[in-house]
């Protein structure tokens, strides 16, 4: 029931934004998040949640390079970038 | 990290063996329909828990919904997936006379309630921290329109209690379906989107607490793996890891979570399979209460004769461990809740052959 999807916003009128899935125009309530054209946002159930950022991948190997520098995860992952 | 590279770090795991649950439906589904589950060594199992708000919801919830379904000049207005779970006796949506509206979103129910004033309608307002921002909107959208005919019936939950009383029946056993397949749980996944709405930080005070790590995750195969590669390469560290930042920030949506606090309160709540937990729920505040429409005292549960789901809920039963399970309850003819909801346990174990 959690479900919430990705999409961006294509335009903001009374609190209400228009947002393209991947082609599928939706309209969603943006009471609780500021939204302009272009934002790519969250929708859960016809609720814009979040505004999402573009940092995915970089949070998640910068906390892999914390987690490196454990020894038991140095053991499964190598101790340099070589995975990556 | 690519997700081969995530993958193959994953297989090479070679530590004690480790219990991961999943306290998230949308992530029960997500595991199951990436495959997750066979890519993991024998020395990984996930396991999924209380996060599916639909199979959690008591049947004296259901029971009331078809009592005011069927009552005159009303209508409860639902998700989809409410309609095909079984009260004590029967369902919504093959109940006879039972008068339902579907929606997509909550907000639908204003222009019905607009529509056709000589009618009452119910909202079935179940859910988790997710979308109790939508029901605080809405029920400030019932006031600032002056609707009178439209009413909200709660099932609303918390996590953050029922993770700690599963850390707690953690050291008693407690009624585990099969010695072998009850264990500690080493680690959690924590739900996604709840903590896109309540930050991470509540997860991280969370893991302080109970002594374990949690890993926040995102909803597809890259970040589900790396959430259990860093659950298994924590060491049991009790913290937390973001692995869905693009939406998860530490405070949450402090928009939303106000919302929320201004129409409700904390309440103690009737998980199925788990009894009532202290402050695992939410509740219209008393100023609001008459907007209410018989929320309180709905902590019965009849369980089905032979079904297992309050132990599948709890991480106690595998679902083919229960005796019913793809032999007389399957999708087509559902017993448990866990087999009805497309975040069931039950429902993605047997679509698609999680082990």
């Amino acid at each position: 029931m959690c479900v919430a999807m990705p999409g961006r916003v294509l335009s903001v009128m009374d609190g209400i934004a228009r947002v393209d899935f991947d082609g599928n125009l939706i309209e969603a309530r943006a009471d609780l998040v500021q939204v302009k054209e272009g934002d790519r946002v969250l929708v859960h159930a016809g609720l814009i949640i979040q505004k999402l950022s573009a940092t995915e991948a970089e949070e998640m190997d910068a906390i892999f390079a914390e987690l490196r520098s454990a020894a038991d995860l140095r053991e499964i992952m190598g101790e340099s970038d070589e995975n990556r | 990290m690519r997700t081969a590279d995530l993958v193959q770090a994953i297989a090479a795991y070679d530590g004690k063996p480790l219990t991961i649950m999943e306290v998230c439906g949308t992530h029960t589904a997500a595991i199951s329909e990436c495959g997750i589950p066979s890519l993991l060594p024998s020395t990984i199992r996930l396991i999924s828990g209380p996060g599916c708000p639909v199979c959690v919801t008591v049947s004296a919830y259901i029971d009331r919904l078809i009592q005011l379904a069927t009552s005159p000049n009303t209508c409860v207005v639902s998700f989809g997936d409410v309609l095909r779970v079984k009260g004590s006796s029967g369902d919504l949506r093959s109940t006879k006379g039972a008068r339902v509206e579907m929606v997509y979103t909550p907000f639908r129910a204003l222009e019905l309630a607009e529509s056709d004033p000589y009618t009452t309608f119910v909202f079935a307002a179940v859910g988790f921290e997710t979308t109790a921002p939508l029901y605080a909107l809405l029920v400030e959208q019932i006031i600032a329109r002056g609707i009178d005919n439209l009413k909200l019936l709660t099932a609303l939950k918390t996590m953050p209690a029922v993770i700690r009383t599963l850390c707690q029946e953690d050291n008693t056993g407690g009624n585990a379906c099969t010695a072998d397949f009850f264990s500690t749980i080493d680690g959690f996944i924590a739900p996604g989107h709840v903590a896109t709405v309540t930050g991470s930080a509540l997860f991280g005070e969370l893991a302080q607490e109970v002594g374990k790590p949690f890993a926040v995750a995102g909803f597809t195969a890259p970040s589900l793996l790396a959430a259990i590669l860093a659950l298994a390469g924590s060491a049991g560290r009790a913290e937390v890891y973001n692995f869905y930042p693009s939406a998860v920030t530490a405070e949450g949506n402090l928009e939303a979570l106000a919302k929320v606090d201004r129409y409700f309160e904390p309440c103690n709540a009737a998980w199925r399979g788990l009894g009532t937990i202290p402050h695992s729920g939410l509740r219209l505040r008393e100023a609001f209460a008459h907007l209410d429409a018989g929320s309180d005292a709905l902590t019965a549960d009849h369980i089905p004769a032979g079904c297992h789901c309050g132990q599948v809920i709890a991480g106690k039963c595998a679902p083919a461990n229960c005796p019913m399970f793809g032999k007389a309850c399957t999708p087509e003819s559902p017993i448990g809740a866990c087999m009805v909801s497309m975040e069931g346990a039950c429902y993605h174990h047997y679509i698609n052959d999680r082990r």
